[in-house]
């Protein structure tokens, strides 16, 4: 008797990415050019956040050609991104056969109040999170995977910073915290009560955390993981780059030694033009992806 | 103390420390060369395996990686860690460290929506094991030497070839540590015989 689609598997998928990158590509040649330079995951789109924010409109699911082209030609895993909500999108991609959705605000939400309940599927989903309270409702509906929210396409680390501290910090204080001090932080956080518990018991969140939304740099990469993370997600910061094969190679590297600043000075010389990136006060309320969901 | 090192350059590394320090042995993250010198034993965790060849090429680990199980000192490769082990892949030239003697099949089971768990026996080692598998490999065959410890239906998932043992799935994701148990046992007596 084997059983599929249990919390072990579609949790332990994440662990295997550990200290990985998971870069953001449009078609099989980019595909390519992400896992020779040591990507451990491909997320499938149609268009990169940058460019998605520059089309403005509705962003949807890619077209299921993409995501099968880009199936075809690597063979490490394939993500692709649902609408918030949108159970169709997920069921469509799972029946695909995509290894990890990420039920992302990168998209055009569909249902501005509910997420996807994610416990009932045999894929695995990644949510965003800014801190502890959207974190452990996602996994309360069971996503298996987190990811700090950022804010997408911006070329600017200033907000998966937030993220990262915020969600680190929260979770040093429910471990600091007296167990008769946990439910009423459970209540003003919206934190399911049982899964702080479980975070105070273990000393850390139950499902791995990595960080995206705005990493464009090695040094950006490495940052994310001193602060935390146990991987990076890199959207338009690689093939938005002058120089995405470098600059692939490089975030790879300095994600696994993100500590040895000597190696990331040499990584970072010459590489070329990062993508050109945002300041956060340029943006307009309704242009903040982060704020999609809650 | 008996040193066991879990290659750390990218994947399940802390769950394998754990399992390690679980089964009575000292854990080592390795990621410098010069760490090899200090461990009695080799665990090469799960990831992807395309990812941790690229990296154990960027830091010229491939040849003191061989040297290290050619020296007679046991290495542990658990899914991408047994097709870094392989001598032969199925549908691929390029083989990885090639150091144990059996060909393998990489996602042989599917990809991430077959991945299971299952309740398995591994021979001399745990009954009612249980075993959980992602995107994993199989091993089509062993050569000469080699002898199989598991199979899952047909197929065979663990298998050990003197002092090199490789598993399909993930030891370290469970709390049933008699198989990293097994492997420090190894590491015990090869430390006894290249002692002597």
């Amino acid at each position: 008797m084997s059983r599929t689609g249990t919390d072990r598997v579609k949790r332990g998928m994440a662990e295997m990415q550990k200290g990985g990158v998971i870069m953001d590509v449009v078609n099989a040649e980019q595909a390519k050019i992400a896992e020779e330079a040591g990507a451990v995951a491909v997320m499938a789109l149609e268009r990169v956040p940058a460019d998605i924010r520059a089309a403005g409109g509705v962003a949807r699911m890619a077209d299921p050609t993409i995501v099968e082209e880009v199936m075809n030609a690597v063979s490490i895993p394939v993500m692709a991104k649902a609408r918030i909500g949108h159970v169709v999108e997920a069921r469509v991609l799972e029946s695909m056969g995509v290894d990890y959705i990420d039920e992302s605000e990168v998209l055009t939400p569909a249902d501005e109040v509910f997420h996807i309940k994610k416990n009932d599927y045999t894929v695995p989903f990644v949510c965003g999170c800014r801190n502890l309270g959207e974190a452990t409702r996602r996994i309360g509906e069971g996503a298996s995977m987190l990811r700090t929210k950022g804010e997408p396409g911006t070329g600017n680390i200033v907000e998966a910073v937030r993220h990262m501290r915020e969600v680190q910090s929260q979770i040093r204080q429910v471990i600091g915290m007296n167990e008769d001090e946990l439910m009423t932080y459970a209540k003003n956080i919206g934190a399911p009560y049982e899964l702080l518990l479980q975070i105070k018991e273990e000393g850390r969140l139950p499902v791995v955390n990595f960080a995206a939304g705005g990493i464009a740099t090695p040094a950006d990469a490495a940052l994310m993981m001193q602060l935390g993370a146990d991987g990076v997600f890199v959207g338009s910061g690689i093939f938005k780059s002058n120089n995405p094969e470098k600059f692939a190679r490089a975030i790879v590297e300095a994600t696994t030694h993100y500590d040895d600043y000597k190696l990331i000075g040499e990584l970072s010389k010459g590489l070329g033009t990062a993508m050109k990136g945002m300041e956060m006060s340029t943006l307009q309320p309704s242009d903040r992806m982060q704020d999609r969901s809650m | 103390m008996t040193v066991i090192g879990v290659l750390g350059l990218q994947g399940a590394v802390r769950e394998h420390v754990r399992s390690i320090e679980a089964s009575g042995a000292q854990a080592v993250i390795v990621k410098r060369l010069s760490q090899l010198n200090d461990i009695d034993g080799l665990i090469l965790p799960g990831g992807e395996s395309t990812t941790m060849r690229r990296l154990i090429d960027k830091y010229d680990f491939f040849e003191p990686l061989q040297e290290f199980g050619k020296s007679g000192k046991p290495i542990f490769g658990t899914c991408a860690g047994l097709i870094l082990l392989a001598q032969k892949i199925q549908g691929q030239d390029q083989t990885h460290l090639g150091l144990m003697n059996m060909m393998v099949e990489r996602n042989a089971f599917g990809r991430q929506r077959e991945s299971f768990e299952a309740f398995i026996d591994i021979k001399g080692v745990a009954k009612e094991y249980e075993a959980v598998f992602i995107r994993a490999p199989y091993i089509v065959e062993v050569g000469e030497g080699a002898e199989v410890l598991a199979k899952q239906g047909d197929k065979i998932v663990a298998a050990q070839d003197g002092h090199y043992l490789a598993c399909a799935f993930h030891p370290e994701l469970t709390d049933d540590h008699r198989l990293t148990e097994h492997f420090v046992k190894m590491v015990e007596e090869s430390k006894k015989t290249l002692a002597s």
